[in-house]
């Protein structure tokens, strides 16, 4: 074959020819290298484009796991409850776009057929509420109150109903066994932001625009392991919105159970001594102030004195946590963080400070003898001290003449703390310290773990306060600009004070550590702290963090968490001083100021230790503290504004110490009776399947018998327990109506 | 001239019937241009699959049988392989006799689409409807017409030896052949084809030898043609649409411009190997409108890649590139009209498809060659592959 034409073909056509040639190629090159630069170079962005175009992603919610107390009870759980929804896909697969279906449904739910409608549609800029503003994937609620006969018309008639269901979802219930609802320890629920969506949307465990996130307390501490992993679908959809195929499905996981080592019966025993208390000491005299006292706020602390775990732990004011389920009204809100709410959200156990008084003085006491001061003295208890002019009483202005610091803690002598810490600063070089100045009272105060959190496994715990120079310094930084505006020399006392901080506020003065020697002044403390310190002298000198956890349990029960007992350091002082101070305050419960609390204790059985502390707050009543301890609890309570420590709060501490060890007012043990003689040690009991245990006459009682056997639970309790069980901040009607009679019907309906 | 002999081409006749002799030095079989039937087997082929693998789960268009398109398609190209052999058999020559028979033929058929008779599918009034599930496109047809009959009025007297090129009045009688088809198609209205048709006498006129000022005049009518049918609004709004979507393509994703952005997402998504085929989420999920016709190249840049898309624009070049070696080869001026019409035809209307699916073309109606799937469209261009054949196999007829 030949290449050359034969024919006379004219140059002009032949090229002509190759232009055609040349242009058909580069149309088919630039094709090529469009193509290129989509494919290769553009390819991922593409890609990506395209995912988003076609997968849909629809999430079912992980059912919360409970918390549970350490014999297994549930003190949060779920109730479940009968959700009706409809699938947007299926309905836009009808004709009618599901409207007969739908009209249906309204006819069985009892709803307006245009209501049901509405509540379906999906929200835009133009469209009203009712509307839903989720994933048109994920099935849209259109009641969670249907009854079960209803949700059984559904289901049987599932032909009806194409893409209706009818199922059980689980909603959280604080169920408050035998009274006891540990409402800030448990925390709250509330639902997601938009922040915290737009988070996490991207992780594993994305949220939910219905989901319920912990903010406080337990649900906020074990949120990551009660929330459960919520499971992911992803579907394939093709234009339409049509599901073409399932692209990716990972299944909810349920979240952990949480075991705490609240023990709900001790719990109830603790909530209701402290309400008692402070209804009682409202009914007292207050001679400083001349009315009664206000008792505005109280809390108590029951801790394992070898392990810092928390056995009970109470806050009063107090609510009911039920509120939060489900969204709560604006109404329930005010009451519970408006102004004149004294604030119940508060667990004042560890977000409670105050001056502690006299509890305080086991630490001068170790501080003293740390900074060389004999045990045994003796020092001068007289009525009074003065320091440049200014006279410091003694309380009740009694004197006890030379004594040892043993029999000062016993007797609660101020001017024996006072003259040894003014001594000290003096040593220390007064108001222009030393350059080595000791600063023993302050040191001794931090190495007892004050002005630091605890570690209790609970948000939000507060420091309190130590007022050492360091602190006086910056506070006076801080400060110094409002008090030199507002001090005037020789004005009103107020104005007097801030005069005198406004000119020397940044040194540690003389009275300072007057005041401080006995837990007075600038010094703050929370009863959590208390209650570290004196279980610490209760167990040998090991401050551990206090724990409410004890255990994360997997659903399935299979893995076990446990949360062991840590400690955060030991008590600055020999074995030597600690047996010596554990045994004056021993004394404190037999011969001091605690001991007409303890008339008729066991004390040979069960040894008694206590300490009293009546905080003088400027402005406003005493606060009465009582920190005791057994070899196994620790109890400390008080209760701000309320009179004396061992006043107010000594018959109730006494009371869950009757409680706990079975003890009757008049010393006989009845080890029936005893709550908890021993601290819990095992754990709730696990069954194969993963639930737990929990005894059986606490989960289920009827009302009646519950009020009876909790009568039984308090044998010294000389009131009628019935009569006296509502807290004004708990009577919401609606949460009790939906914790008890409604959930249980329907679950043995349906199931 | 030995035009005549057409038919007792060395190697074809029933005298010489084995298979060694088909194959024998300067038979049939060896003078066929293999690559060219090689290609447009393999792009029927590969057509075949993307056309599967897009309408296989479309129930509403494939009566519940996934194999419905694929069936068809196939069937569509052995029908259309068959006109080619047909076509062969008959040879160019023979059908250039045949031209004002086609051509009345071809004419009548796209008036008939202007009557009742005539449907729109797809916004294009372009079909006839034949009943049976068939439909008839006489607007491919007519390509084949206007290459056909311009060919045999222009190269008439060159063939002849009469002149060397064909003179004005023989351009003039050669266009006003084109136009009277080319206006009743635009009427319909089916602009898409008009661009092919116009593009068409393009070439057919720059093979011819016609003076260069038919060229630029013919260039320059073009574009005044356009300008005015614009002004005129002879074109629907989803045409005007068409235009402004391609000239911005983020206007209204979700209206004018989804096509393209779904086309370009599709193929993009591709990478170099493509998700599979069957396996692309754009194609399975219908994103992209018109897939087993005017977008089925989007099915191969997703579900093959660039590898895959790649190996489509290589066998469109393959026959293109043979399809001017044709053109270049034969001795007469007809063989070379007639190939290069066909070169044009082929060659506008791929970069058109491909080009709209790349967003580098606005979008138009038209299928990809082999490719698509439409029976019209199969058997024009099987008929062209014929025809380029028989201008390849009879070219040394004076031998």
């Amino acid at each position: 074959m030949t290449n050359i034409p034969e024919t006379g073909r004219t140059p002009r056509v032949q090229i002509r020819l190759v232009v055609i040639q040349i242009l058909v190629l580069s149309l088919l090159g630039t094709l090529g290298a469009r193509l290129w630069y989509l494919q290769i170079r553009e390819g991922d962005a593409y890609a990506k484009e395209a995912s988003g175009n076609h997968v849909q992603q629809v999430v079912s919610p992980a059912v919360r796991g409970s918390i549970l107390d350490a014999r297994g009870v549930p003190i949060a759980d779920n109730e479940t409850r009968l959700v009706v929804s409809a699938s947007r896909t299926d309905l836009l697969k009808m004709k009618d776009d599901g409207k007969a279906v739908l009209s249906k449904l309204a006819g069985v739910l009892g709803l307006k057929a245009k209501d049901v409608i509405e509540k379906v549609r999906l929200c835009d800029s133009k469209t009203p509420q009712p509307c839903w503003n989720g994933s048109p994937y994920q099935p849209i609620p259109v009641t969670d109150e249907a009854t079960p006969k209803q949700a059984l018309q559904i289901r049987e008639r599932a032909e009806d109903f194409p893409g209706i269901t009818a199922e059980p979802q689980a909603v959280r219930r604080y169920a408050a066994p035998g009274e006891a609802n540990t409402a800030q320890v448990l925390g709250y629920l509330s639902p997601v932001t938009d922040e915290e969506i737009t988070k996490a949307k991207d992780t594993d465990s994305p949220y939910l625009r219905s989901d319920q996130v912990g903010r406080s307390g337990l649900e906020r501490q074990y949120d990551k392991a009660l929330r459960g992993k919520a499971g992911v679908t992803r579907y394939e959809v093709d234009k339409l919105g049509r599901v073409i195929g399932q692209a990716k499905s990972d299944k909810a996981e349920p979240g952990a159970n949480v075991v705490t080592s609240i023990d709900s019966r001790v719990q109830r025993v603790a909530e209701y001594e402290l309400n008692q208390a402070m209804k009682d000491a409202r009914k007292e005299l207050d001679r400083n102030t001349g009315e009664n006292y206000k008792a505005d706020s109280g809390a108590v602390v029951v801790m394992e004195a070898k392990t810092g775990r928390v056995v009970a732990m109470a806050s009063n004011p107090s609510y009911d946590p039920n509120a939060w389920v489900g969204g709560i009204s604006g109404k329930d809100y005010t009451r519970l963080t408006g102004k004149d709410s004294n604030y119940p959200l508060l667990n004042r156990a560890i977000q409670g400070q105050s001056a502690p008084g006299s509890v305080f003085k086991v630490i001068p006491t170790a501080a003293a003898v740390n900074a060389g001061y004999s045990f045994d003295g003796p020092y001068q208890c007289s009525s009074s001290y003065s320091v440049g002019g200014q006279v410091f009483k003694n309380f009740e202005s009694k004197g006890y003449g030379p004594i040892s610091l043993g029999r000062a803690l016993e007797v609660s002598c101020d001017t024996v703390f006072y003259r040894l810490s003014h001594e000290e600063w003096k040593r220390d070089g007064g108001i222009k310290p030393n350059k080595n100045a000791g600063d023993w009272f302050y040191k001794t105060a931090h190495q007892f773990g004050l002005g630091k959190e605890t570690g209790i496994d609970l948000p939000n715990e507060v420091t309190g306060r130590v007022p050492d120079r360091q602190w006086k310094q910056d506070y006076w930084k801080a400060n110094k600009d409002a008090w030199c505006k507002y001090g005037k020399k020789g004005g009103t006392y107020a104005q007097q004070i801030a005069y005198e901080n406004c000119l020397e506020g940044n040194r540690l003065r003389a009275g300072d550590s007057v005041n401080y020697a006995i837990g007075q002044g600038d010094t703050l403390v929370t009863p959590i702290q208390m209650a570290t310190i004196y279980g610490a002298i209760s167990n040998g000198g090991t401050l551990y963090d206090p724990t409410v956890g004890k255990a994360i349990v997997s659903p399935d029960g299979k893995t076990v968490q446990e949360i062991k007992p840590k400690s955060h350091g030991k008590l600055p002082m020999t074995q030597q001083t600690l047996s010596e101070i554990d045994g004056a305050l021993e004394g404190v419960a037999t011969r001091g100021t605690a001991a007409w609390r303890f008339g008729g204790w066991p004390q040979d059985e069960i040894p008694m230790h206590a300490k009293t502390g009546t905080a003088e707050v400027y402005g406003k009543q005493t606060t009465s503290w009582f920190t005791t301890y057994t070899e196994d609890y620790t109890v400390v309570m008080t209760i701000s504004q309320g009179g004396t420590g061992s006043g107010a709060s000594g018959p109730a501490v006494r009371k869950i110490y009757n409680a706990l060890y079975g003890v009757s007012e008049d010393g006989a043990i009845d080890k029936k009776k005893a709550l908890l003689p021993e601290p819990q040690k095992s754990l709730p009991k696990i069954e194969k399947d993963g639930s737990i245990d929990s005894p059986k006459a606490e989960a289920y009682p009827p009302p009646k018998d519950e009020q009876a056997s909790e009568e039984g639970q308090q044998p010294v309790n000389g009131d009628n327990p019935a009569a006296t069980v509502p807290d004004p901040n708990t009577g919401n009607n609606r949460d009790t109506r939906r914790r008890t009679a409604r959930p249980k019907k329907r679950r043995r309906t349906l199931t | 001239m030995t035009g005549a002999n057409g038919f007792s081409v060395s190697g074809y006749g029933p005298q010489r019937s084995s298979w060694t002799r088909l194959f024998a030095r300067d038979s049939l079989a060896r003078r066929l241009d293999w690559p060219i039937l090689f290609s447009a087997i393999a792009l029927s082929l590969i057509g075949a699959a993307l056309v599967y693998s897009a309408t296989r789960n479309r129930t509403e268009l494939n009566q519940g049988d996934p194999y419905y398109f694929l069936v068809r398609h196939l069937l569509n190209t052995g029908i259309g392989f068959a006109l080619m052999i047909g076509t062969v058999w008959l040879g160019h020559r023979t059908l250039r006799t045949a031209v004002p028979i086609l051509y009345g033929i071809s004419v009548f058929l796209v008036l008939l689409v202007l009557t009742p008779l005539g449907a729109t599918i797809n916004g294009a009034h372009a079909w006839i409807v034949i009943g049976g599930g068939f439909s008839l496109q006489p607007s491919e047809f007519v390509k084949i017409t206007i290459i056909l009959g311009m060919a045999m009025l222009l190269a008439a007297r060159v063939d002849a030896g009469d002149k060397p090129y064909p003179d004005h009045r023989t351009v003039l009688q050669s266009l006003g052949l084109a136009v009277v088809p080319i206006l009743i198609v635009l009427l319909m209205p089916d602009l898409g084809s008009v661009m092919v048709m116009v593009i068409i006498v393009l070439g057919v006129l720059l093979a011819s030898g016609a003076s260069n000022r038919w060229i630029f005049g013919l260039i320059g009518t073009g574009a005044v043609g356009a300008i005015a049918v614009w002004q005129l609004g002879i074109l629907d709004e989803y045409q005007i649409n068409r235009f402004a979507a391609f000239a911005n393509p983020e206007l209204d994703p979700a209206g004018v411009g989804y096509n393209t952005n779904q086309a370009r997402i599709a193929i993009g998504s591709g990478g170099l190997f493509g998700t599979g085929l069957g396996k692309g989420s754009q194609t399975t999920g219908q994103f992209v409108p018109e897939q087993q016709t005017d977008f089925v190249f989007t099915v191969a840049g997703e579900e093959l890649g660039f590898v895959g898309a790649g190996l489509i624009l290589l066998l469109l070049g393959i026959v293109l590139w043979r399809a001017c070696r044709i053109a270049r080869e034969t001795t007469e001026l007809y063989g070379t009209i007639v190939a290069a019409g066909i070169i044009a035809w082929f060659a506008f209307q791929s970069f058109e498809n491909v080009g709209m699916t790349l967003g580098i073309m606005p979008v138009a109606g038209l299928p990809l060659p082999f490719v698509s799937y439409g029976g019209s469209s199969m058997f024009a261009v099987w008929v062209a592959v014929g025809l380029l054949q028989s201008i390849r196999v009879q070219r040394p007829m004076s031998a």
